[in-house]
């Protein structure tokens, strides 16, 4: 999201203030969503795949509601109308390829309109044909799941990335030759699948209930959070779309210094210290220590404002919408223990993970014919969930490591936990409460977050290992 | 207080009129801040507030680069900040020390040269002490644009750090009137280029259309983001350059200099017989002598690249003519003769292998090289 884009989104926003109509305010939210995820689209390389990116997330979604909609549940007036404009929104946006050059929604020129009445057309059958089928075999629900965890592995994976641009430029008429993963730029696609694998998980288990066309839609593409999240619980959400309320003097208020605060942490800070962050340039040519560890907190600081900004402006532009999302951070760097700030940082991604992984495989192995060790279930447990969430920004080894390092942290602090339990008696407890032992606490915290960043921000192993090093005094 | 009683109480403050009266006073406050900043117009001021010399060490040349996030450097246009980032401002000359300034393009500068290359490293690394045992400590003030004026205003704001030798090399690029005006650091440097047009009666356009135009929103905090912007970004970079001696990004390949040289007569829009004295900024190296004073003015012709390959007869290289630059060289010995200035020429001190991907950029060689001459007209002088 661009400041135009902040401030664009703000204004529709607080327009909605003119109107005090709860089904009014829906519908907004419902149009301005559908119509933000071609405008927030980034250019990409592929041609025409600016537009068919959002049309394609359209198009899952509305596949996957069909699908598990609920057998219960016939298509009321609302569903038919939410679904016409749905049909009717790719048409109009491809008709905008008669418009004089810069005049189009989306950043490069649409494809033919022949051309998206006939992939529409196929889709509207594939989610009426799925939601049919699915009716009969819960076989389409997991195959949706695959699909989308298959889309997910594709564009997060690089040398598949490239193969599959390679594919897509012989389709458009482009040189194979210039094929790069980031042809393969589909917004928000890391939240929107995770928001669709939390529906169709739900569904299968039975804990959800249905929800209106309209709602689920908004729900997956919300405009202020389709970027960089949070991911909310569909029910949630739906529940909050239900009274779309017009916002209090005192919410309105929240949101909009959310959204400064979200600007001057995005903008100000992060972009400022993003110059010397820690990157493969940077940590190649920094010969000092000391100021190793200065590019290396710069990094920590800087992806906390970007992220916690963006997520601020995010849940600006949804209180003053009238919807409240979740919150993502709560000052993780200060907390004393990294239990504690993974309960603070990305928080919507970690119980994302902490439901559907964490909870299910401890679970599973608890009840499992095998006899296992308490602490190796945690352990496993950890590094299976761990790993997963680092492989989330991206299938690479560090991002593996990364996650493994958190995973041994989390459970080394489990059983050091476990540990001072066991001695409860013997050290009092003011020695734990102590602002001395607090400071200290979150300084070793802060510390192994940051390192753990090295992982994370630096291309190869070979490279993040060499700075780490690098970092205590070795490889002068 | 707990949190939610925070918000409890803040939600029974907050009606809609104290929105539009927080909004209201927000405009009124921005206005007045903007209008305050327009009166005191402190950006040269804010230029001088420098983190270098302090927490970071001096940048030993004046900040230039395209890319900070490779060259770990950026351009900026204040003059006050590029030399609040400069070593010589964070250096009290002392007693022992014979300081010497060097000014001149981006063959002064240091293209494709690390800073400890450069031609002031150069003669640093020669510990050249004077007859009275002074050392001579050079300074590197040269700035990548050519245009003798700009060099002017950067030789005018470097003697208040008291030099006692001035060395300037020139080349013929960088003397034209008619280009003078073309550097974007002068353009954006209007006002201060006009007092130097006006304080040594420089024979170019006050009003010239090349100077960037500044309407009274230029002069708010939001017309001068950019430039406020590229103040705290050089403190930045300060981190970058303490922990890695970088300044530019200096590539492992490029494109060399040309060798095969288009056949073509012109220097800019000048046809063969058509320079004259006239047409080259004098008035510009006289000011410089003027606002040096008593410090000694070295004049250097720069070395340039000879080239051998083809049209090379007619050409030196993809700068110049051989009529043009024959012409530019006779003119400024007989200038220089006539007014007593100190001159060099060392237009052929370098072999043609030691230019990197210019006429008038060296290798570390060829700037080693140059360095040993200048010491002897440095020694020549104080002798």
């Amino acid at each position: 999201m661009t400041l135009i884009h902040i401030l664009v989104f703000s204004l529709l926003a607080s327009a909605l203030l003119l109107t005090t109509s709860h089904r009014w305010r829906r519908w907004s939210l419902f149009i301005i969503s559908l119509v933000s995820v071609y405008w927030l689209q980034p250019a990409v390389s592929l041609r025409q795949f600016g537009f068919w990116f959002p049309t394609a997330s359209i198009g899952l979604t509305v596949i996957i509601w069909l699908v598990t909609r609920g057998r219960e549940r016939g298509l009321n007036r609302e569903d038919l109308v939410a679904l016409l404009c749905v049909a009717l929104l790719p048409l109009l946006i491809s008709l905008g390829r008669f418009l004089p050059e810069g005049w189009q929604l989306t950043d490069s020129r649409p494809p033919s309109t022949y051309l998206v009445v006939i992939i529409g057309s196929i889709l509207v059958l594939l989610g009426f044909a799925g939601g049919w089928l699915a009716e009969r075999s819960r076989l389409v629900l997991g195959l949706l799941g695959v699909i989308v965890v298959g889309i997910f592995i594709v564009l997060k994976t690089e040398p598949i990335s490239i193969w599959a641009s390679s594919l897509l430029r012989g389709a458009t008429g482009q040189s194979r030759n210039l094929a790069a993963s980031t042809d393969l730029y589909w917004l928000g696609f890391s939240y929107i699948a995770f928001r669709l694998l939390h529906v169709i998980r739900d569904h299968q288990s039975g804990r959800l209930s249905a929800v209106p066309f309209l709602d689920f839609l908004t729900y997956v593409l919300f405009f202020p959070a389709i970027t960089a999240g949070p991911i909310d619980r569909v029910e949630r959400f739906a529940s909050k779309m239900q009274k779309a309320v017009m916002p209090t003097a005192s919410e309105y208020f929240t949101g909009a210094k959310r959204i400064v605060l979200g600007i001057f942490q995005k903008f100000v800070l992060a972009d400022g210290l993003a110059i010397i962050a820690l990157n493969s340039t940077n940590a190649a040519l920094t010969r000092s220590v000391p100021w190793l560890w200065v590019i290396v907190f710069a990094f920590s600081m800087r992806l906390y404002f970007d992220f916690s900004g963006y997520t601020d402006v995010a849940i600006g532009i949804g209180y003053i919408s009238g919807i409240k999302l979740p919150e993502n951070f709560d000052r993780p760097y200060l907390k004393t223990n990294i239990g504690t700030f993974w309960n603070s940082w990305h928080m919507t991604l970690a119980n994302w993970f902490r439901a559907y992984v964490f909870n299910p495989l401890t679970r599973a192995l608890r009840k499992g014919r095998l006899k296992t060790n308490p602490a190796l279930i945690i352990l496993s447990g950890q590094l299976v969930t761990m790993t997963l969430i680092g492989l989330w920004h991206g299938v690479t080894w560090n991002f593996a490591l990364w996650g493994m390092w958190h995973a041994i942290g989390l459970f080394v602090h489990n059983r050091w936990v476990a540990f001072l339990k066991a001695r409860r008696d013997r050290i009092p407890s003011a020695f734990y409460n102590s602002r001395g032992m607090r400071t200290v606490s979150i300084f070793l915290t802060f510390n192994f977050v940051a390192l753990g960043w090295v992982w994370f921000a630096l291309p190869s192993v070979q490279m993040s290992w060499e700075i780490l090093i690098r970092m205590f005094g070795g490889y002068r | 207080m707990t949190d939610h009683q925070g918000e409890v109480k803040e939600a029974m403050a907050i009606s809609w009129g104290f929105i539009w009266r927080i909004l209201l006073k927000t405009f009124v406050l921005f206005a007045l801040i903007n209008i305050v900043y327009v009166l005191l117009n402190p950006l040269h001021l804010l230029g001088r507030v420098s983190m270098y010399n302090g927490i970071f060490p001096g940048r030993l040349r004046l900040p230039y680069g395209d890319d900070p996030g490779r060259s770990f450097n950026i351009t900026i246009s204040d003059l006050e900040a590029m030399f609040a980032a400069h070593e010589i401002q964070g250096v009290d000359k002392s007693e022992e020390e014979f300081r010497v300034l060097i000014v001149g393009d981006s063959s002064v500068w240091g293209f494709l040269l690390e800073p400890g290359q450069t031609l002031s490293a150069q003669i640093n690394k020669s510990e050249v002490k004077t007859e009275d045992g002074k050392t001579v400590r050079a300074y590197n003030l040269g700035y990548p644009t050519m245009s003798v004026t700009k060099d002017l205003m950067i030789l005018e704001r470097g003697l208040r750090n008291h030099p006692d030798l001035i060395i300037w090399l020139i080349t013929l690029e960088s003397l034209p009137s008619v280009s003078q005006l073309d550097s974007p650091f002068l353009q954006l440097n209007a006002e201060l280029t006009r007092e130097l047009i006006a304080r040594y009666a420089l024979g170019l356009d006050p009003e010239d259309d090349r100077f960037e135009k500044s309407t009274l929103w230029d002069r708010t905090i939001m017309g001068q983001r950019r430039e406020l912007a590229q103040l705290i970004q050089l403190q930045m970079l300060g981190v970058l350059w303490s922990g890695s001696s970088v300044d530019q990004e200096i590539p492992k390949t490029y494109n060399e200099r040309l060798e095969d040289l288009p056949a073509d007569l012109d220097f800019h829009n000048f046809r063969q017989g058509n320079l004259s004295t006239h047409e080259l900024a004098i008035d510009v190296l006289e000011g410089g002598l003027q606002a040096a004073g008593k410090i000694p003015v070295v004049f250097i012709n720069e070395p340039v690249f000879i080239s051998q390959g083809e049209n090379s007869d007619i050409r030196y290289n993809f700068y110049y003519p051989r009529w043009a630059y024959d012409f530019y060289r006779e003119e400024l010995q007989s200038q220089a003769a006539a007014r007593d200035w100190h001159y060099v020429d060392l237009w052929d001190a370098l072999p043609s292998s030691e230019f990197t991907d210019s006429a008038i950029h060296y290798t570390p060689l060829g700037s080693r090289i140059l360095a040993q001459e200048i010491i002897e007209v440095i020694k020549e002088l104080l002798r």
